[in-house]
């Protein structure tokens, strides 16, 4: 079998412009348009450029530790009782979730380009430490705009990223969460364009992110369709990831658009639940689409099309938008997007914690809530593969606080 | 190409006089709504009189990138008082009840604009006596969204350019622009860093070679002596964050307006405006 694009593939967006249908775009600033071009020129460049891959390539394998394992979770698919359940456990990558992937193929963008200053935004920090890794491996200097609310339900995080060398900026505007820090990752691009690569987390923003990121992301889903082949003789059932921006999701995704026997299933984040007035963070489920952040996508906002916080326990998925190519996978009905409350991840968490010994980041642990639903209405011939995308160290005090315990 | 507005605009009339009479347009920034509507609209009210010869007025947005500390803060105020599009709209239609001279250009980002509806934002603008439109976050790639709309309605869509717009760019920022363009003078966001009279000059100049449009400078001007300095090398000049920032030191700590809110935007106009007439 092969995963290349099929004529009718799912697979071949975004167009020249930048929309994968009337997704995506490219709205920004004037000052910036330059830098997005130049960036696309770049990029388009690697694209074609072996070397630029085979450098890759050696940094996943040898600096990242890719490939990371498929794990069959025994224990949860028995208790579960339906589908055989496997883990593909990018949380074993350096820095401990698939982040890395992504600055690592960036990084080696900015280098090309000779940018020699390096911004980021992060809500969980998985991105924050990933950029902060990669710039201490190459010497460049580091600022990372994080929203004062995640600076502080996140510290493990900041503490790596200070140990690494980066400049933390908590950023207190709005609810001071992703969304606030990537507003001002931009104003800090817009003044210091010349010099500086902005190397953004998720799979959104103006054309070439989305496409780039889920490129520089679609390793976790190329590697998962080798090893689900090899080990199962053949393609899983299901396929599921939870959805802040969608990076590990679209990465996950996106090698499979084109195999029509697979369900996939996108997790976004319920919050409060869905149906409480800005209690969530799902973008899909009760968002309408707009325009933020250099795209057009399902946004979480009001009638007068002013921005919504929202809300999720997890940092990493509490953002009111959504990378675009998963607004259109919602639209063409390829993708289905479901949520996962705050208390669902929690209690997910917790059993794969005592099921497996593995203690997944508050992030999967949303997609891991819905495999929990999911699995039971499987055979037991049948099989799913989870994007297990970070660990869950960072998440030790939230998660204490939540149940109670005294720290 | 898409056809330009064939009507003169009163952003076009006043330009053309400011140009007969030998002098910069003075250019004023507020935001709607900031700090409440009343307050808002007697600042926007006397303004003309105080010295603007053009109106920004910008929408409130929830997330302005390309803006400063000081006009987030001004969006902050105005959409916690309430403001939204419609009474946007319904402002400058006040507004124009009492003056039909003064041309008054709308400034902000999109998504207001997009979650409105285009069509429907472009005809109610028009029929509120608006006569252009400054959004941040549509390139001239994203023509088709907005700008051919505004154009078709016969409203001028005004396009920045900034110091990252190079020789083989400008073309395709000037190709759709009509009214005047705006000259951000510097890489950055709203009301920071000052700009360099003598540099801005040389950048302006280099502008005119590739249109008659009068060139509007703005970003950072905060003394008399800056405007009058801009304004020496430029057709107009814009003033923001200033007079924002004179709303911001005179409400009260609950933000809300007090009795030196209006008079303090008025005479920092006046101030600024004195050395271009």
């Amino acid at each position: 079998m092969t995963d290349q694009p099929k004529p009718n593939t799912l697979r071949s967006g975004p167009d020249e412009r930048g929309f994968f249908g009337d997704f995506g775009g490219r709205f920004v600033a004037e000052t910036l348009m330059p830098a997005i071009l130049e960036l696309e020129e770049a990029y388009t460049a690697s694209k074609s450029d072996p070397s630029f891959q085979e450098e890759l390539d050696g940094l996943l394998q040898h600096y990242a530790g890719r490939p990371s394992p498929l794990y069959f979770a025994e224990r949860l698919t028995e208790h579960l009782g339906g589908a055989k359940v496997y883990f593909k456990r990018d949380e074993l990558n350096h820095t401990g979730s698939h982040k890395i992937n992504n600055c690592l193929g960036q990084i080696l963008l900015a280098r090309r380009m000779g940018k020699t200053r390096i911004i980021a935004e992060t809500g969980a920090g998985q991105h924050g430490v990933a950029v902060a890794t990669v710039c201490a491996k190459y010497g460049l200097p580091c600022e990372v705009y994080m929203g004062a609310t995640d600076v502080e339900r996140q510290s493990p995080n900041v503490m790596r990223m200070r140990m690494l060398g980066a400049s933390i900026n908590p950023v207190t505007s709005g609810a001071g969460t992703l969304k606030d820090a990537m507003n001002e990752a931009l104003r800090d691009w817009v003044t210091n364009v010349g010099d500086t690569y902005y190397i953004i987390g998720t799979a959104a923003g103006p054309h070439p992110y989305p496409e780039m990121v889920r490129n520089f992301q679609s390793v976790i889903g190329t590697e998962a369709r080798e090893q689900m082949l090899e080990r199962e003789g053949c393609l899983p059932d299901a396929i599921v990831a939870c959805i802040g921006g969608g990076s590990n999701a679209i990465g996950l995704f996106h090698p499979f658009l084109d195999d029509e026997s697979v369900s996939i299933y996108g997790v976004e984040a319920g919050g409060h639940g869905v149906d409480v007035e800005n209690g969530h963070a799902a973008s899909m489920g009760g968002g309408e689409p707009g325009v933020l952040h250099g795209n057009r996508t399902y946004l979480l906002q009001d009638a007068d099309g002013q921005i919504l916080e929202g809300h999720s326990i997890s940092a990493g998925l509490d953002y009111p938008g959504v990378g675009p190519e998963h607004s259109w996978l919602k639209d063409t009905g390829r993708v289905s997007y479901v949520p996962a409350t705050d208390v669902e991840a929690l209690e997910a968490l917790q059993l794969c914690t005592r099921m497996e010994g593995i203690i997944p980041a508050l992030e999967p642990s949303h997609a891991l809530a819905y495999v929990t639903k999911l699995a039971p209405t499987m055979g037991k011939d049948q099989t799913i593969v989870m994007n297990l995308c970070g660990r869950g160290d960072k998440d030790l005090y939230t998660v204490a606080e939540a149940l109670g315990w005294e720290i | 190409m898409a056809q330009k507005p064939n009507e003169k605009t009163r952003i076009d009339r006043r330009f053309a006089d400011l140009k007969a009479q030998g002098r910069a347009a003075f250019v004023t920034f507020i935001t709607a709504g900031d700090p409440d509507y009343e307050t808002s609209r007697d600042i926007l009210f006397g303004l003309a009189d105080a010295g603007a010869d053009v109106i920004e007025l910008g929408m409130p947005f929830s997330d302005p990138m390309a803006d400063g500390p000081a006009i987030q803060a001004a969006s902050i105020r105005a959409l916690s008082g309430g403001q939204n599009m419609v009474k946007t709209l319904q402002m400058v239609a006040e507004f124009r009840a009492n003056d039909d001279e003064t041309p008054v250009v709308l400034m902000g980002y999109y998504n207001p604009i997009y979650i409105y509806g285009v069509e429907r934002f472009v005809e109610d603008a028009k029929l509120a006596g608006v006569d252009g439109l400054i959004v941040v976050d549509v390139p001239p790639e994203a023509d088709d969204e907005l700008c051919l709309p505004a154009m078709a309605k016969g409203l001028n869509f005004i396009r920045l350019a900034t110091p990252t717009t190079d020789a083989k760019r400008l073309p395709r920022v000037l190709e759709n622009t009509s009214g005047f363009l705006y000259y951000v003078s510097i890489t950055g966001i709203t009301g920071s860093a000052t700009p360099d009279p003598t540099a801005v000059h040389d950048q302006v100049a280099a502008i005119r070679k590739s249109t008659d449009l009068p060139v509007a400078v703005g970003f950072g001007v905060k003394t008399p002596e800056q405007a009058k300095a801009i304004a020496a090398g430029a057709d107009g000049v814009v003033v923001g964050s200033a007079l924002v920032n004179a709303i911001t030191q005179t409400i009260d700590q609950d933000g809300r307006a007090t009795g030196k809110t209006v008079p303090a935007v008025l005479d920092m106009v006046k101030s600024l405006s004195a050395p271009l007439k």
